[in-house]
């Protein structure tokens, strides 16, 4: 089995809601749909108050050139365009839209048939992501048809699949590859036929054995779909690791995967470029895990973009239990802490977390040992060490000659530290005092 | 309900801590220590007692009444220390009391002077035992032989370490071989097991590696420094005895004997002293190696391994910024 | 033999000596000594305030200028401007005295805590991660980046209010602490006559309902200071009143009128008993009737 060849940890796994079938999350009152659920731009609304709209109807435009189209997730009249706080208490544009009914777009097929054939061209598979308003739903939200328009001169020879799921506790990744694999196979042949490359690699880690018989079995009646199991590690997902694993190649500091011939897409993408190509279903909805260790019962929901995080607490648990001490969006590793449950779930959620007081609490920091613990468990061969000393010291300037911008936030390094000290926070705000500096210099 | 909390990621941390590591790095030492008072009896439990409850206290006191920080004794380092700190002294009656001086200043001006456990440049322990050496050179060398397993009282009859002995006598002009032949010299399997003179700890090759290969798979250490240090003394003695084998001893005894294989696996391994990056620990071990070749057969100590040791401490911070880790797609 | 000892050790003394004396006159460097004489009377903390790299650099640039226009030691105020000025032979620029004030009203009470931050303990840090404990987005995060800023100790944070506090004797107004609040809280604002002061301790630019649901001293910008003022040193712009320090004739008008008790007054003497029923009742935002006149900060919650 493959695995990237440097750094990395593993984090108790706690995957307990591998078991939960996918529900449907019913439909909430009111949805607010933000304006910036990409990374890029904020897209450009095209309706107005007291608009009638449809299910997957285009409500925000994509303008500049690295933004994605926002479709209505619901049916209903547009209340407001205003702003709303999100999930950590900043103030972004969003379209309110009251629900009224489930009224889809009749362009939409809702039938549950498996459409397989596909005639349209590479250029016109990628014109039509863009108009589904597809982004990468790992994490960064990445628009899929940037992604995906191979630039001049450039040549992709690999499409690498990523469902290792490498954050503990989700299972979104997981439940999606057991109750559609065929589905994911047809998005992958999608995915290859836009960028013309011969093969495409799902790489899955090896403690989800059922997903890998699965798609394994699926992907025999395609060709040049390859299913790679994976050495439990984590960041295995990690974009860079991801291709060193399956490739052995590694991507340079600064460049792109395109740059070594590689793309990478999450499986989550995989389904929605199916959906979308295949049914005209734009992105409006995803999946989402409710899981943690104290919870009576553990879900994976299939949602609306839109929804609040009190909605999805709601309805899958009553209330938070009376020992939450933290509500993550996203894996333990990379996720973010909610701070606003009243803020909409966007296009890159994955999961609702919940911590008991407990398990999220912070031990004190106490002094550096100088173990080398965080420089072993780097997947990118920095020293986190240096850079805390660096960044607290404000010496900027020798924190960026080290390489601070190579730092992929992926957390191995405060995981690992004995000492217990913040060691990626203090790298993030050395990063982005890297980047001020740099503006500043312009 | 409480609060929600609100920090950065990642969110949960895995269960590695300081004294998590420290209270290992204890355990790993038990063995000599039972070594040590299996071949020195009570000298070696006594010497032990105090040098540990010694570095608790200086430390509890510095840390109470002139650094006013809360206490860290907890976190099991000063016991390291104290541990080592015994380890390296001959267990005659003398020492009880010394060990206590040799205790206040590893803990004082080997770390808290600069700032308490992760700050100091020097490992305390031979801080403290070098500064015993050079204070009471005559008790710091005068050794106990071991005679009968768990001798129990305090009255040891003093003899020589085989380095010492083959120092003395090629000093006094007798070949290699005459010294080696003498019947006080230990053969190869007592060295191995300990059955020699020397220091309270370092004694049982033995022990040393029972103690060693734990910590290895604790992950508390890892190999690069051990075995580039040991690997390099057996080398270059090797180079030695082969060009001349009347002058040099050959080079397992080499390694076996002394506080090669104490200091490698236990003192020249102390994470806040030794570089941090993979290369940076084999320069470390390398250098080790060779400076306590050339001081044992060159120096005016029959051993060399603190020296040594504490050399390379000082260029730790030197090998930090030369050794980096190799990053990724470079 | 001792003789000989003395001998070789002279020599070699001797020759050092030669071989030092020439190398001094080689590589001397010719320094105007009026630059030591000016740094001399800077106030040698190094803070940074005026933009150089030290007070040594800052006298560097009088010296090499001639005249002190454009340049400014903020730190050491009119007293070292003026000896600087006598060094140099010019005039002094004369400007007026200020003091770093807190635009923070969001105490534990005012802004109640909505979460609990359990990260790096580094404002700047914490900007990047979260709205805040209140959920104000503009507030204070009370970790303490401008305390950590101030070379000369004149910032500390409060513990019960969780907000900083600028001890007027000390604070010399360079600005670091300016610079060093992510949020733009902290603003250099004339010291004022007799160190009275008027300004609005908010920076929250939202709507007033939002504003208020984060904290109840917020200013929810409805206008009624801008009105009330007399002199028109008040301007109300994205929903947040802001005072133009050297328009306002510190008459306390807005004072009384601001619904929120958003606008805080300083070291003036207690108001005549009119408005007291409103503000008596809220002990953290009733800044307007100072109970003492002293010319301590300790009547004022935010200063």
């Amino acid at each position: 089995m493959k695995t990237f060849k440097m750094g990395g940890v593993h984090p108790e796994e706690n995957k307990i809601s591998t078991n939960a079938v996918i529900e449907q999350m019913p439909l909430p009152k009111q949805v607010a749909v933000l304006m910036n659920q990409h990374l890029g731009a904020p897209a450009t609304p095209i309706v107005a108050k007291g608009d009638k709209v449809k299910v997957g109807q285009l409500i925000a435009e994509a303008q500049a050139f690295m933004c994605a189209n926002i479709h209505s997730p619901v049916s209903g009249t547009v209340n407001k365009i205003d702003v709303c706080k999100d999930m950590v208490g900043l103030p972004k544009t969003a379209i309110y839209i009251d629900v009224e009914g489930d009224e889809w777009m009749e362009t939409i097929d809702r039938t549950p048939d498996i459409k397989r054939e596909c005639t349209l061209e590479p250029k016109e598979i990628v014109a039509k992501l863009k108009e589904m308003g597809i982004v990468g739903l790992g994490g960064a939200t990445f628009p899929a048809h940037i992604k995906y328009s191979v630039p001049e001169g450039k040549k992709a020879e690999y499409l690498i699949i990523n469902a290792a799921e490498c954050e503990p506790y989700l299972t979104s990744d997981h439940r999606v590859m057991m109750e559609h694999p065929e589905e994911i196979c047809i998005g992958v042949s999608l995915l290859r036929k836009a960028l013309g490359v011969p093969n495409a690699y799902i790489g899955i880690e090896s403690n989800k054995p059922e997903p890998i018989r699965v798609m394994t079995e699926a992907a025999k009646k395609f060709e040049g779909i390859i299913v790679e199991p994976l050495i439990v590690k984590y960041p295995q997902g990690a974009e860079k690791q991801l291709i060193n694993a399956i490739t052995g190649r590694k991507v340079p500091s600064g460049k792109l995967p395109i740059d070594v011939g590689c793309v990478v897409s999450n499986i989550g993408t995989t389904f929605a470029v199916y959906e979308a190509i295949q049914k005209n279903k734009p992105l409006i909805e995803n999946i989402l895990t409710v899981t943690g260790k104290k919870l009576p019962s553990q879900h994976n929901y299939q949602c609306r973009i839109g929804i609040t995080y009190n909605d999805i607490i709601k309805h899958a648990l009553g209330s938070l239990p009376e020992t939450t001490g933290k509500v993550i969006s996203g894996g333990t590793m990379m996720g973010k802490a909610v701070s606003n449950l009243d803020a909409p779930t966007t296009k890159g959620a994955s999961s609702v977390l919940v911590m008991d007081e407990e398990e999220s609490r912070r031990r004190p920091e106490t002094n550096c040992i100088r173990c080398g613990k965080c420089i072993n468990a780097c997947p990118m061969g920095l020293e986190p060490y240096l850079f805390s000393a660096l960044v607290k010291n404000n010496r900027i300037e020798e924190a960026q000659a080290h390489n601070i911008l190579d730092c992929i936030e992926c957390g191995c390094c405060f995981f690992s530290c004995p000492a217990n000290k913040p060691l990626t926070d203090e790298i993030r705000l050395g990063k982005n005092k890297v980047r001020a500096m740099m503006a500043a210099k312009k | 309900m409480n609060l929600l909390k609100i920090s950065g990621s990642p969110h949960v941390h895995s269960d590695e801590s300081t004294k998590k590591i420290m209270w290992l790095v204890n355990l790993a030492l038990v063995p000599m220590l039972l070594t040590g008072i299996a071949y020195f009896g009570l000298n070696a439990l006594l010497i032990s007692i105090v040098s540990v409850a010694c570095c608790c206290l200086f430390q509890w006191l510095i840390e109470k009444f002139i650094m006013k920080v809360p206490t860290t004794v907890c976190d099991g380092s000063a016991i390291v220390t104290g541990l080592l700190l015994a380890f390296n002294v001959p267990a005659t009656a003398e020492m009880i009391w010394m060990v206590a001086i040799g205790a206040l200043v590893a803990i004082g001006v080997g770390k808290m002077t600069f700032g308490g456990l992760g700050k100091n440049p020097f490992n305390p322990a031979l801080v403290g035992r070098v500064f015993m050496l050079i204070s009471f050179p005559v008790q710091m060398t005068t050794w106990p032989t071991v005679g009968k397993w768990f001798p129990m009282s305090f009255d040891t009859v003093s003899g020589a370490t085989p380095l010492g002995l083959i120092k003395e006598g090629v000093k006094n002009g007798q070949s290699l071989s005459e010294v080696l032949a003498a019947p006080d010299m230990p053969s190869l399997c007592d060295i191995f097991l300990g059955h020699m003179g020397g220091s309270l700890g370092e004694v049982s090759a033995i022990a040393i590696l029972i103690g060693a290969i734990y910590l290895l798979c604790r992950k508390v250490i890892s190999w690069h420094i051990p075995v580039a240090f040991i690997g390099t003394a057996f080398i270059f003695s090797g180079i030695l005895w082969l060009a001349d084998p009347t002058q040099f001893i050959d080079p397992l005894t080499t390694i076996l004997t002394g506080g090669i294989m104490l200091g490698a696996c236990f003192m020249a391994t102390d994470m806040v002293t030794s570089p941090m990056a993979k290369s940076g620990q084999l320069v470390f071990g390398v250098g080790c190696g060779l400076l306590t070749i050339i001081i044992r057969n060159w120096g005016a100590y029959p051993e060399g391994v603190s020296f040594a040791i504490l050399l390379m401490n000082s260029v730790t911070p030197l090998i930090n910024r030369w050794c980096k880790p190799t990053r990724f797609a470079c | 033999m001792i003789l000989t000892a003395v001998l070789v050790l002279g020599a070699i003394g001797v020759i050092f000596a030669i071989v030092l004396y020439f190398v001094a006159q080689k590589f001397k460097v010719l320094e105007d000594p009026l630059i030591d004489e000016v740094a001399e009377v800077l106030p040698g903390a190094n803070c940074g305030g005026c933009g150089k790299a030290g007070c040594r650099a800052m006298a560097e640039a009088f010296v090499k200028q001639g005249n002190m226009d454009g340049l400014k030691c903020p730190a050491g105020g009119e007293e070292v401007a003026k000896k600087v000025a006598a060094l140099l032979g010019c005039t002094p620029e004369v400007s007026d005295p200020m003091v770093a004030v807190v635009r923070c009203n969001g105490s534990c009470a005012n802004a109640v805590a909505k979460n609990n931050y359990d990260g790096l303990k580094d404002c700047a840090f914490a900007n990047s991660v979260y709205a805040g404990e209140s959920g104000c987005v503009f507030g204070c995060l009370g970790l303490g980046n401008c305390a950590n800023a101030c070379q000369f100790g004149a910032l500390s944070i409060d513990p019960e209010t969780g907000l900083p506090v600028v001890d007027e004797e000390k604070c010399t107004a360079c600005g670091a602490c300016v610079k060093a609040c992510p949020r733009g809280i902290i603003e250099l604002r004339k010291k004022g006559v007799k160190n009275r002061r008027v300004y609005v301790a908010c920076r929250n630019k939202e709507k007033g309902a939002a504003a208020r649901k984060a904290c109840s001293a917020a200013c929810i910008g409805c206008g009624k200071c801008e009105k009330t003022c007399p002199f028109g040193a008040i301007k109300v712009e994205n929903n947040l009143a802001y005072i133009d320090f050297n328009l306002c004739r510190l008459c306390r008008k807005c004072v009384a009128e601001c619904p929120t008790g958003a606008i805080h007054a300083v070291n003036f003497p207690p108001l005549p008993p009119k408005k007291e029923t409103p503000a008596e009742n809220a002990p953290a935002p009733a800044p307007a009737p100072a109970p003492t006149a002293t010319p301590t900060p300790a009547a004022a919650p935010a200063v």
